[in-house]
């Protein structure tokens, strides 16, 4: 056995030091890792069951149980939830912070302090959103839009906390983006240069680049409709001679670019299961790195397309639509590599390599229907229907999402030093996936028979019987889908208490954090690790007895 | 880079500019400040270019940024690498502002007109 040991093998991150305060003021990245995971699936938690009575108030077309003021609050709430305190911080913060520094071979990220101070900025985040909902409530979207959030007369009371939460959250996401910069610049280890790194460090190189670049934009927005809702000096209210399109402009300029925060570290933790998985050498690793930053590049530069029918000009919807169609080159790159990789791999179908199957296929699918609405004469049809609901969904929650799930079940032996039961995660894995296809692929119907998003009832419609088989279709698959994630709690949190001791390297992954002991020591590494290729998998065996991978005997280790 | 390079560059505290050499920036840029307010009392009318105040009053301002940025934030003696981030963010600045101001020029001419009752109301008062 090869695993890098401390002095004391049975000390770890995790019993190092005890009691609450060592956790609420712990520098440790690795327990603010799992703090911000604890807090975002709790945050997930929430915005599902939003999710789950805006599906069951749309099973019958005059409306199940909400009224249309509660129906516009829970779509908000969800959609706000969701975006700002689940999908953006869930791989970045929450693995990010657990994984990054060891694969670097660092003990501890740049900035320990400010990393903390980013997770007490997303709790700050959080109960101003819970502020926003005891003060009135929000109604106006996700997205805030002008001229509906500057008008008191019409929406709900609770906007300018949301907006004070949204904006405090901004901070913590450039914090982390920070920290996460000057770390992999300033911490590789000897041997480590660019093109040695794992491809979860690429993406989450990228992903920084985004955060520390586009966020104190939206910042700035934010704090412009504050100002503009509680003293009124007419930026983007039309009354006054201001711009509500300005508005979308602005908001939109971080917000797309978000959406590839949201997505590039979820396909960075795929490029990583993939190739673990499969037991093959990562396929064009150099593409699929310049490809990251390719899409974070190219993100900037395609904000236009959500604005095809608010009045932009038509110079900027045909610029918007072509530089649209580009972002798909990057992401056709990485799919054909994965799908390379995966070719004549050796590959164990478990549950990380469920999720990693399940974000191909949903990705591809979420990718392609993105053309239809970059297209400008099909996104006039298809504009603020289910089908962009759908299109976002199969991006946002079935991309993103199902690229943490991978990413949690993968590190989830290093987090915690346990396994889980893999045939539940098999069974779990497996229910995610078609519920999802389910409540989601009629939406695509839906949207492109004409459904409109955001209606609380459908009855007024020529077609509501028609609508009503697709949302009970949709109603059906969220409810496989969340049961899906209540399997996945249960064998998760059984396995915390209940589960097999974890290995160092149970799946048989080559960076450095399989190198260390499960769960990582205090410091990670005693002496800083030597490195090779970080998807050589031909010095690897399985040992029976650890019930892991270790070295091979006659392996030459790097350095020597 | 390494850990052991970070370590290294930690006992570093960077390049000292003399305080005369700050002091002298600093009269520099308050003699650019003096030229900008005489610009703005510079009627450029009798040339016939009107705006011709405002990019004068702009350039001086470049001109005064780029000065602060390599002596007082000292990109002049810092790594090549640092200034192409530092002009970056300006091209980004530059993208943002110079796309969303394009469109936003271009669809004035459809945006019907006389839709803002606060503006008119406060002009209806200035005109009585």
């Amino acid at each position: 056995m090869t695993t890098l040991t401390t002095p004391n093998p049975t000390d770890n991150y995790l019993n190092h030091t005890t009691g609450i305060r060592s956790w609420l003021f712990t520098l440790d990245h690795k327990r603010i890792g799992v703090m911000y995971l604890i807090c975002v699936l709790l945050a997930f938690l929430l915005a599902g069951v939003f999710a789950m009575m805006i599906r069951f108030q749309l099973l019958t077309p005059e409306g199940t149980f909400l009224t249309q003021d509660q129906y516009n609050q829970a779509f908000t709430v969800h959609g706000a939830i969701m975006v700002f305190l689940v999908i953006i911080p869930a791989v970045p913060a929450a693995l990010g912070n657990f994984v990054l520094p060891i694969m670097l071979g660092a003990k501890d990220v740049a900035f320990p302090k400010l990393n903390l101070f980013s997770w007490y900025l997303w709790i700050f985040g959080l109960v101003f959103f819970l502020i926003a909902l005891g003060a009135g409530g929000i109604d106006t979207g996700w997205t805030f839009y002008t001229p509906y959030s500057i008008d008191k007369a019409s929406s709900m009371g609770g906007v300018i906390p949301a907006l004070i939460g949204a904006f405090i959250l901004g901070f913590s996401s450039i914090f982390t983006g920070m920290n996460f910069i000057v770390t992999i610049h300033r911490l590789r280890p000897k041997g480590m240069t660019w093109f040695k790194m794992p491809l979860f460090l690429w993406a989450t190189y990228a992903t920084a680049i985004i955060q520390v670049l586009a966020t104190p934009v939206i910042g700035i927005t934010l704090l412009l409709l504050i100002v503009e809702r509680s003293v009124g000096i007419g930026i983007f209210d039309p009354a006054m001679g201001g711009d509500p399109v300005l508005y979308q402009h602005f908001f939109w300029f971080y917000s797309h670019p978000a959406v590839y925060i949201m997505i590039l570290p979820a396909m960075g933790v795929v490029s990583e299961l993939i190739s673990v998985h499969s037991h093959r050498h990562i396929f064009g690793y150099k593409f699929i790195a310049y490809s990251s930053i390719a899409i974070a590049m190219f993100g900037f530069l395609v904000w236009g397309h959500h604005m095809f029918t608010s009045g932009q000009s038509p110079l900027m919807n045909i610029i918007f639509s072509l530089i649209t169609f580009s972002v798909s080159i990057p992401s056709g790159v990485k799919i054909f590599n994965w799908l390379a990789t995966l070719y004549k791999g050796s590959i164990s179908l478990n549950t990380s390599m469920i999720y990693a199957l399940s974000f191909i296929f949903i990705f591809s699918i979420g990718g392609l229907t993105g053309l239809h609405l970059a297209t400008l004469a099909t996104d006039i049809h298809l504009h603020d229907s289910y089908f962009v609901v759908a299109h976002f969904h199969y991006v946002m929650m079935g991309s993103s999402l199902i690229g943490f799930l991978g990413g949690i079940h993968h590190w989830w032996p290093k987090m915690t030093g346990k396994m889980y039961n893999e045939n539940w995660g098999r069974i779990s894995a497996t229910l995610v996936f078609i519920g999802f296809n389910v409540t989601f692929f009629s939406q695509f119907m839906l949207g492109s028979k004409g459904m409109p998003r955001r209606y609380a009832t459908y009855d007024a419609f020529p077609n509501a019987d028609l609508f009503q088989v697709y949302h009970i279709w949709s109603t059906v698959g969220s409810t496989i889908l969340a049961l899906g994630f209540v399997i996945c709690a249960v064998y998760l949190l059984h396995s915390v208490f209940k589960g097999k001791k974890a290995p160092a390297n149970p799946w048989g992954g080559r960076s450095l954090e399989w190198q260390c002991t499960s769960p990582p020591p205090w410091d990670n590494f005693a002496d800083q690790p030597e490195v090779g290729d970080c998807y050589d998998y031909s010095v690897l065996e399985w040992n029976e007895e650890e019930q892991g991978y270790v070295w091979k005997k006659d392996a030459v280790h790097p350095g020597e | 880079m390494s850990n052991t390079d970070s370590t290294h560059h930690d006992d570093q505290v960077g390049h000292i500019v003399p305080i005369k050499f700050l002091v002298l920036i600093c009269c520099i840029l308050l003699f650019l400040t003096v030229v900008t307010v005489w610009v703005s009392r510079y009627d450029f009318t009798e040339i016939n270019i009107a705006e011709m105040g405002i990019l004068m009053a702009l350039f001086v301002a470049t001109v005064k940024a780029t000065i602060v940025g390599l002596y007082f934030m000292h990109l002049r003696w810092d790594r090549p690498f640092i200034g192409f981030i530092f002009v970056s963010s300006i091209l980004f600045v530059v993208l943002f502002i110079g796309m969303a101001l394009t469109d936003s020029m271009a669809y004035q001419p459809s945006i019907i007109k006389g839709d803002t009752p606060k503006v008119t109301e406060a002009m209806d008062k200035l005109a009585h």
